[in-house]
């Protein structure tokens, strides 16, 4: 296990690595000095020197990246040059909706697809199961941006609920203000995870429930939930773990669209603004904290999945 | 390898993860109905300019948000553009950039996939762990990331970001299909007789893992497809008014209240193609038998 897991560290740090150097050089893609195109021509000399010190533009590239790192490494992301705040506090503000909206959908997503798959994996090929089969499989193939349009055109216009259309987000408030603004954007999220869970989960609980420990336990006269909940599902849940840590970046990137339709100023809505008005440091701030962010999560979902299932570290 | 750790899972191949069919499953009507809407899709990707449509960039400002007639079948959006017309030529950015990032996909990780699995040892150790080390990233962020700081945006470098990032998982699956034909006996067989790499590469390898080559090359498509109307409705793909299925969404988004056909048609011809798509490639996985054991 530790072996196991000191490796798994190793890796970490190589990806986040290779991340930072990727997102340092973001700004170099920008065509032109990186300082002009960030500030804009009209920029004042302090602005300017205030950058040049952030970014370490007036050092040989690889220099440049040490100066970027140590100032990221304290904290300081840069200063975004249109609203005049810190990309940190800006990402502090932001990243809250972002993991409540994920949350929300997370909790339906599990607690639609665990019992479904459940449903389909007690008779495979049976009507029930070959019904959600072919309902799973169009929905695989229905976009978030096109079910989040379609939700707002008859949930928020057609039959008018209140506080789930575009800009119905009101800043400041607690976890339980906006929900029902988050209602729209939270079940197009998780009816993209439900599809993904359910397909996993359903085919290997299938291939579980052959095994013959099951049988063995259909001997002793155990009761049909029994075997499913503590017999099959526990074997099964590594698969449905791995399918939620790998599910992660598609449903921060999915979240982006939804928040962008609904206008709720979470980090993707935020990062749109960023790049349709060049406020390129903001860009590079979120880009680096999300990409950071997936790779660690994926990282607790690799420890939690040794934790379910001690073989694998052992492999 | 452990076949489910989180490495060896992602969204495009949870879509392989179908239902355990008989071998030889026959392939249906169905299947060639998707065929047949594919074909039908590609013919019109290449031929808008040829067909009688009208011409999508010009906006009649007299006949706005205008329901479907038999004049403008699926009706007009909000400058007064013909939305049939605009499908179709939509058709085409999702359909180029679908089909030339898979293509770089499979050109480069296709031949690397296949070595690594035939040679094995230190070239395949090394190969696979970068490649891993790619996987990790969460690619859809790092496409937004790219796309938006590589200006001007074109057409050629949203293919050339996607077609990279795909590299990986394209590589990931024929790799891992090599693997499973690699060490069967009629490859030892060609090997005892002494035929050389290349022949048994090209003669005994390749025919084996075609089918899960080209049912993933489909379902990667759609996985593109899927991708590139995303990054339109965030307004980083080709910029208007050349429309895509993608912008043509993110148009309607404005007026939703005002016109449904503009939301309704262009994302009707996208979850059609894609349903299309991804049955084809599901179909021909469980035609020839691949289990997701094997991938």
């Amino acid at each position: 296990m530790l072996r196991y897991l000191t490796k798994r560290v190793m890796l970490l740090i190589g990806i986040v690595f290779v991340i930072s150097v990727g997102s340092f050089y973001l700004i170099h893609l920008l065509p032109g000095n990186p300082a002009t195109v960030i500030l804009g021509f009209g920029a004042t000399p302090e602005a300017k020197a205030v950058l040049y010190k952030q970014l370490g533009l007036s050092k040989p590239i690889y220099l440049q990246y040490f100066v970027w790192l140590g100032n990221i490494l304290h904290g300081n992301l840069g200063i975004s040059f249109i609203s005049q705040t810190t990309v940190a506090s800006v990402i502090r503000s932001a990243l809250p909706i972002d993991l409540e909206i994920i949350g929300i959908s997370q909790v339906f997503a599990f607690a639609a697809a665990i019992p479904i798959a459940m449903r389909s994996a007690r008779k495979p090929d049976g009507i029930v199961d070959r019904i959600l089969g072919a309902g799973s499989f169009t929905l695989l193939s229905i976009p978030p941006y096109i079910l989040i349009v379609v939700l707002v055109l008859f949930i928020s216009i057609k039959l008018g609920v209140a506080g789930t259309g575009p800009s119905a987000y009101v800043s400041g408030g607690s976890f339980f203000t906006n929900l029902e603004s988050f209602s729209l954007p939270a079940f197009t999220l998780a009816t993209g995870s439900f599809v993904i869970y359910y397909r996993v989960l359903r085919s290997d609980l299938i291939a579980t429930l052959q095994e013959e420990f099951i049988t063995m336990a259909r001997s002793k006269g155990l009761s049909q939930r029994r075997i499913m909940w503590r017999h099959a599902f526990r074997p099964s849940s590594v698969a449905l773990l791995g399918a939620a840590s790998v599910n992660i970046g598609g449903l921060i990137a999915a979240g982006f669209i939804v928040q962008y339709l609904l206008q709720i100023p979470g980090l993707g809505y935020t990062l749109i603004l960023a790049i349709n008005s060049s406020d390129f440091l903001v860009v590079q701030g979120i880009v680096l904290t999300v990409s950071v962010l997936v790779v660690a999560i994926n990282f607790f979902f690799d420890f939690v999945i040794n934790v379910v299932d001690p073989r694998i570290s052992r492999e | 390898m452990s076949s489910y750790s989180p490495e060896n899972l992602s969204l495009a191949e949870s879509a392989l993860m179908g239902v355990k069919e008989e071998p030889g499953q026959p392939l249906g009507v169905f299947f060639w109905i998707c065929v047949g809407w594919v074909g039908l899709n590609l013919i019109g990707a290449i031929f808008a300019n040829v067909l009688p449509l009208q011409n999508p960039i010009y906006g009649n400002y007299n006949l706005v948000n205008a329901a479907p007639s038999l004049h403008h079948l699926f009706g007009t959006d909000d400058l007064g553009r013909d939305i049939f017309a605009r499908v179709v030529y939509g058709s085409r950015v999702s359909i180029t950039v679908g089909l030339g990032s898979i293509l770089i996909g499979y050109c480069i990780g296709a031949p690397l996939g296949m070595l690594a699995a035939y040679r094995r040892g230190r070239f395949d150790a090394i190969l696979t762990g970068f490649m891993y080390l790619l996987l990790a990233f969460p690619a859809i962020i790092a496409t937004i990331a790219i796309l938006s700081f590589w200006s001007p945006r074109s057409l050629f470098k949203i293919i050339v970001v996607i077609g990279i990032a795909s590299v990986p998982l394209v590589y990931r699956v024929i790799r891992t299909a090599t693997l499973s034909v690699a060490t069967k006996d009629y490859v030892i067989a060609a090997k005892v007789q002494g035929a050389t790499d290349r022949r048994i590469l090209m003669k005994e390898l390749l025919p084996n893992i075609a089918p899960i080559a080209l049912s993933f090359f489909l379902i990667g498509l759609a996985t593109i497809i899927i991708l590139e109307g995303a990054l339109a409705f965030l307004g980083l793909s080709v910029n208007p008014p050349t429309p895509s299925w993608g912008n043509m969404i993110n148009e309607a988004r404005t007026v939703l209240s005002q016109n449904i056909w503009l939301a309704l048609f262009p994302s009707l011809a996208l979850c059609l193609f894609l349903i299309a798509l991804n049955f084809i490639g599901d179909r021909i996985r469980s035609h020839f038998d691949v289990t997701e054991v094997k991938l």
